[in-house]
């Protein structure tokens, strides 16, 4: 089973058994949103960001079976990576008084669009695989129609319609989830 | 009620991009790495000659042994020594 369609739960357990592709499935699920919350909530630098990043998953790993609720894995990774970032941004302060002081409210509205981005990204993960991937390439990783028509062999003119296409799925797929 | 429009779909597929190349292949090896600290850090515990060693010098320690100092090895040795974690 693709390991997108495959629940936390399920990963959970098969990483605590040693399967490495489960752990590989659990990064590669919350890769994204570790970053985002790092970079777009609390505002670290890449350098403050990647320290966050590893330290998250280093954690995460370690400490695998004390989780006691295997589905609740994503609100863990956030709490995680919540509390990582705070413990950056007041070791900085110590250094540098003259940085303006992040509010934590900005940072729960920012983590609270994430949220919704990631159920979005589940959302995806359910849709045909080139609709999957020319969404994420267009959308997230920001790529040209020309590179996105030579990398998937997709005749450029015809990537518009097929983003629409793929966009229009999506959402249908969404539906009363965001109402 | 208000369903969400593709705009809003389009938008908050945009709120997470990928990291940065590496990360992510950085971090699937951490259970490669987590099992080389626990052999290391077993082998400190059982040998008194290479405790002594690695409280000496840590770097030259692992290359006299024939383990590679890598930088996350590196950092899980040195949180270990210091917090006994």
């Amino acid at each position: 089973m693709p390991a997108r369609q495959t629940s936390d739960g399920s990963l959970v357990k098969r990483c605590r058994a040693g399967d490495h592709e489960a752990w590989i499935a659990i990064v590669d699920r919350y890769s994204r949103y570790v970053y985002a919350i790092a970079v777009r909530a609390f505002r670290l630098s890449d350098a403050d960001a990647e320290d966050v990043f590893q330290e998250v998953f280093t954690r995460a790993y370690e400490r695998l079976d004390t989780l006691r609720d295997d589905g609740a894995l994503k609100p863990w990774i956030g709490q995680m990576t919540r509390n990582l970032c705070i413990d950056h941004i007041r070791s900085r302060s110590r250094e540098d008084v003259a940085e303006e002081p992040l509010d934590p409210a900005d940072s729960e509205d920012v983590i609270g669009r994430l949220d919704a981005a990631m159920a979005v990204r589940e959302a995806m993960g359910h849709l045909p695989e080139n609709c999957n991937d020319i969404l994420d390439r267009f959308f997230a990783r920001d790529q040209s129609y020309r590179a996105i028509g030579e990398q998937l062999s997709i005749p450029p003119g015809t990537i518009a319609s097929r983003i629409s296409r793929c966009l229009a799925k999506l959402k249908s797929s969404l539906g009363e989830a965001f109402a | 009620m208000n369903e969400i429009d593709e705009q809003q779909v389009a938008r908050l597929i945009a709120e997470l991009p990928p990291p940065p190349r590496g990360w992510t292949e950085a971090a699937y090896e951490i259970p490669v790495t987590q099992a080389e600290l626990d052999r290391v850090i077993e082998r400190i515990e059982a040998d008194e000659q290479f405790r002594t060693a690695v409280q000496a010098g840590l770097d030259k320690a692992l290359v006299d042994a024939g383990i590679e100092p890598s930088d996350a090895l590196m950092a899980g040795l040195r949180r270990h020594l210091a917090t006994g974690e």
